[in-house]
């Protein structure tokens, strides 16, 4: 490490004098062992095979360095003429060979251990979205979407970044540690990939299919990734973050969460202003919409079209309502029915109605989607595609 | 140069000379021509792909969005990677070998040369249409060079119906101009131009062409399949219809693998013939460098599912796939071995053309190396899909492919047009390309080991150093090809008259006749003893 240690102090000297104002970032130059018996494990695996490579890199590039010092013409050298043997070709294609099984003892043994398909103690299905993460706590009642809380205004260079600068999310996935947990992944639009590399977990979310992954946190603490594969203009703006806490405390926040699912619901059943609407759909807007309508409701035609001015926000409320709930198939537009609480899909749909000159005056109550969410949930049952 | 145009043999037969004017670049048959047309196009191409990777790179100087907005950005680096392998390295080959094949192994010309003309002028209509939906309604393909299904049908932008003909058109090239090589190769040889005695570069490109005819019309075929999904109601990769994304995966990479061999394998060729000539010595291994190559394309069909070690692939298939990635470096070892036995007790000199080669043998090596790092499934769920990757194949890919193609216009260049390199301006190009090329791409595997993922237009802060570093690189490398430029054009303009031999060390056909090549060589074969 002693060599890695020097480049890096070069290479920060040199930024100090060329870029002073970047000194602040940290150097991190090499995976982290992270917190799991298996990332322990991996991160082993990474070192040794680096090292290895570093070995023979060595000899290789030290035969060839010493001959490109000594055997220059003009330092006289006179080429010899031999161009083959045997022997020495054998040896270093038997060589390799045997270095590559000694590779393949440890990364079989890593690779084992990371199928182990015994049962866990909790669930969690994890579901790609463009661009957001959705995670489903199977057998707990509990369902949530987890959006990048990085707001725009620090993406678009207006103000200064925060410490997680688009590795922050508003709903952490908190999970126990200590517990074996199996993450049953999938995807509902594209294939997206997720990674958190101090639990040395990368799965493809992929639709139409789950994929399977395990991991059992040793340390509490807040562990942060990202999406791993291409999934469209937002690829690099839905990060993950788990926020790993002690079984105990895992019970009580389970709890907490539910009692505030039940007051959220009796929220929606108070009767609410255009101005409470329109305050509160202005930011629901921004966090679940503006990503492809744009901020200022213009869109970006012809894939996100613009709500300024369009039929569906000035026209009949309820299929604009429709809309916004169930998506349209085949399009980016996603069905929020999910995605959002009944007061925050009311709130939404007044925004877009009221906002960027769409003065329609009308006000959805949150009531109103209450029903409408609980007559599909009725009817879903019987028709199912 | 009277006296060596007299020595030659079948020059007097020559009995007429280029056309004048443009039909002689449109109706021309001849392989000096069509192998200069590819390289004139490559060097656009590289020149285009490299105007996008200094925007990419321009927009990851800092932290932020500053210069693109991030679907644009998709576009940029889909654009950059489709032309640099379609559109740079793959007819930048296959330029040098309608150049050199022909002379090497004696031959007058290519065995199909109407087809010669053929697969090269369709070319410049398949890029026109790929660079074309830049401009289109919805924007260029978005999706990443390796476009995976669904987000390059059931999402694509409607340009993806002109990539899908533009990469019909670019296989159908390849795949025509892969069978000319191979016709010439077992066809035209000299009287004594066994097998065992042909030059390495032609070896590998013979090889090289088995591997574009088995994967090109996969290639073909999976670009239908997605046209079939996009346009008329199949399901090939949607599951909702019974089809498989994954399945776009196991066709694509079962072309894709191979694909990243037919851009590496003429490399080694080019590498082989230019260490020998400043070696003053014969290249170690002539059997073994054939056997290893041999032995690496067929194992580049047995390893694609190492591009996909995280969509869940059984264990015993990660286990099969990680055993035959790994094995691979045994061949690849071999040759490396053999460079540089050929070096050592040799008598070495470092024109531009060998310093190009030596660095290619070392910066190819730790593409290697990280290369065999990602072969190992269980660290590869660490580095998959993030800047670790994008440094590993840049690393083969530019210090690589792109160093060889560049050591091979350097080497043949004097034979093309009869002059002497600039060595000054040659050695001032190499120096700022090496040192571009790694304060480019080596940070990129610390970035990549610190968890940045590929293909994203804004990282967190602690990202930002390096790629202000690789950023800062990139425009020294950028920069640098123009002076690649300018030396061609100067050495076309230069008044040095290059000998028959150019090199002191030079062994072979192409050396054997005059510089510049007359327009008609070895009209009467030459004898191979």
């Amino acid at each position: 490490m002693g060599t890695i240690r020097t480049i890096r102090t070069i290479i920060s000297g040199l930024s100090l004098v060329l870029l002073p104002f970047t000194a602040r970032a940290e150097w991190t130059v090499n995976l982290s062992p992270g917190v799991t018996e298996v990332s322990r494990s991996v991160y082993d695996l990474h070192m040794t095979i680096f090292w290895i490579c570093v070995a023979i890199g060595c000899v290789v590039f030290g035969v060839m360095f010493w001959s490109i010092f000594h055997h220059r013409k003009s330092k006289g050298a006179k080429a010899h003429h031999f161009h083959e043997h045997t022997l020495v070709e054998i040896a270093w294609t038997l060589v390799p060979l045997g270095i590559l099984v000694a590779m393949a003892v440890p990364a079989t043994a890593t690779l084992v251990k990371m199928y182990d398909p015994s049962e866990a103690d909790l669930d969690i299905q994890i579901t790609g979205y463009q661009w957001k993460w959705r995670y489903t706590y199977l057998d707990k009642d509990l369902d949530f979407f987890s959006n990048l809380a990085t707001p725009r205004e620090q993406i678009g260079n207006e103000e200064a970044k925060g410490d997680n600068y688009l590795l922050e999310v508003d709903r952490h996935l908190v999970l126990p540690t200590d517990t074996k947990i199996r993450l049953l992944l999938t995807a509902n639009d594209v294939i997206h990939s997720w990674w958190v590399p101090a639990l040395a977990v990368k799965k493809d979310a992929i639709p139409g299919f789950i994929n399977e992954a395990w991991t059992r946190i040793d340390e509490p603490g807040i562990y942060r990734g990202q999406c791993a594969e291409l999934c469209g203009q937002d690829h690099g703006f839905m990060p993950i973050v788990v926020e790993a806490v002690p079984p105990e405390q895992f019970q009580q926040w389970l709890a907490q969460v539910k009692a505030e699912k039940q007051a959220e619901a009796a929220a929606a059943e108070k009767s609410w202003t255009l101005d409470e609407l329109m305050t509160q759909g202005e930011q629901v807007y921004l966090r679940a919409c503006a990503a492809c309508h744009q901020p200022t409701g213009t869109g970006v035609p012809p894939a996100f079209p613009a709500l300024k001015g369009s039929p569906v926000a000035l026209g009949d409320v309820g299929a604009h309502i429709d809309i916004v709930l169930n998506g349209r198939p085949g399009t980016a537009m996603q069905a929020f029915r999910d995605q959002l609480s009944a007061t925050e899909l009311a709130a939404v749909i007044t925004y877009e109605r009221n906002a960027w000159g769409n003065s329609t005056g009308e006000a959805v109550a949150p009531s109103q989607i209450t029903r409408i969410l609980e007559g599909n949930a009725e009817t879903a049952g019987e028709g199912a595609q | 140069m009277s006296t060596l145009d007299t020595a030659v043999p079948g020059l007097h037969e020559e009995h007429h000379g280029p056309a004048k004017g443009l039909g002689r670049w449109l109706f021309t048959t001849n392989h000096k021509d069509i192998g200069t047309l590819y390289l004139w196009f490559s060097l656009l191409m590289f020149l285009t792909g490299g105007v996008m990777a200094l925007l990419i790179r321009s927009e990851l100087f800092q932290p932020g969005l500053q210069l693109v907005e991030p679907g644009f950005f998709n576009q940029l680096t889909t654009m950059h990677g489709l032309i640099m392998v379609f559109g740079a390295v793959m007819p930048a080959f296959v330029g040098l070998a309608n150049w050199m094949v022909p002379l090497m192994i004696g031959a007058p010309d290519m065995a199909l040369p109407r087809m010669n003309n053929w697969s090269f002028w369709i070319l410049p209509f398949a890029f026109a249409i790929l660079i074309s939906t830049l401009f289109m309604d919805g924007g260029a393909p978005n999706f990443g060079w390796t476009f995976y299904a669904p987000l390059s049908t059931t999402y694509a932008p409607p340009s993806v119906t002109y990539f899908i003909f533009s990469i019909h058109i670019m296989g159908a090239s390849s795949i025509m101009g892969a069978i000319n090589i191979i016709a010439t190769i077992l066809n035209m040889r000299a009287p004594g131009m066994t097998m065992m005695k042909l030059p390495l570069f032609v070896w590998t490109w013979l090889i090289t062409a088995f591997l574009l005819i088995a994967v090109m019309p996969v290639l073909a075929g999976v670009v239908t399949m997605m046209l079939m999904d996009i346009h008329f109601g199949t399901s090939f990769f949607n599951a909702a219809g019974g089809g498989d994304p994954v399945l776009f995966q196991h066709v694509f990479w079962f072309f894709g693998h191979p694909e990243v061999y037919i851009m590496i394998l003429p490399a080694f060729g080019i590498v082989s013939q230019i260490i020998p000539t400043f070696s003053r010595k014969k290249l170690f291994g002539y059997a073994s460098m054939v056997y290893a190559t041999a032995s690496i394309a067929v194992l580049s069909f047995l390893v694609w599912a190492h591009h996909m070690f995280t969509v869940g692939l059984p264990l015993a298939g990660e286990l099969f796939f990680m055993f035959a990635t790994m094995l691979i470096a045994v061949p690849t070892g071999v040759k490396v071995f053999n460079w540089v036995a050929t070096m050592y007790r040799g008598s070495l000199t470092f024109e531009t053309p060998m310093l190009f080669a030596v660095a290619f043998v070392v910066l190819f090596t730790i593409g290697g190396f990280s290369g065999l790092m990602l072969a190992i499934a269980p660290v590869d769920f660490q580095y998959h899909d993030t800047y670790f990757v994008v440094a590993h194949f840049h690393y083969v890919l530019v210090p690589g492919a792109i160093f060889s193609i560049m050591a091979g216009v350097y080497y043949w260049l004097p034979k093309w047009t009869g002059h002497m390199l600039d060595e000054r301006m040659g050695k001032l190009h190499f120096w700022l390309s090496f040192i571009g090329v790694n304060i480019t791409f080596f940070p990129m595997h610390f970035l990549g080991l610190a968890g940045m993922p590929r293909r994203i237009p804004d990282y967190a802060l602690q990202f930002a150093d390096f790629n202000m570093i690789a950023s800062i690189g990139a425009f020294i490398f950028g920069f640098s090809q123009l002076l690649f430029v300018w030396n061609v054009i100067q050495n076309i303009r230069s008044r040095e008259a290059a000998t028959a031999r150019v090199w002191e060390g030079a062994q072979g056909l192409e050396w054997e006749v005059p510089s510049p090549a007359p327009y008609h060589t070895h009209t009467t074969p030459p004898k191979v003893e």
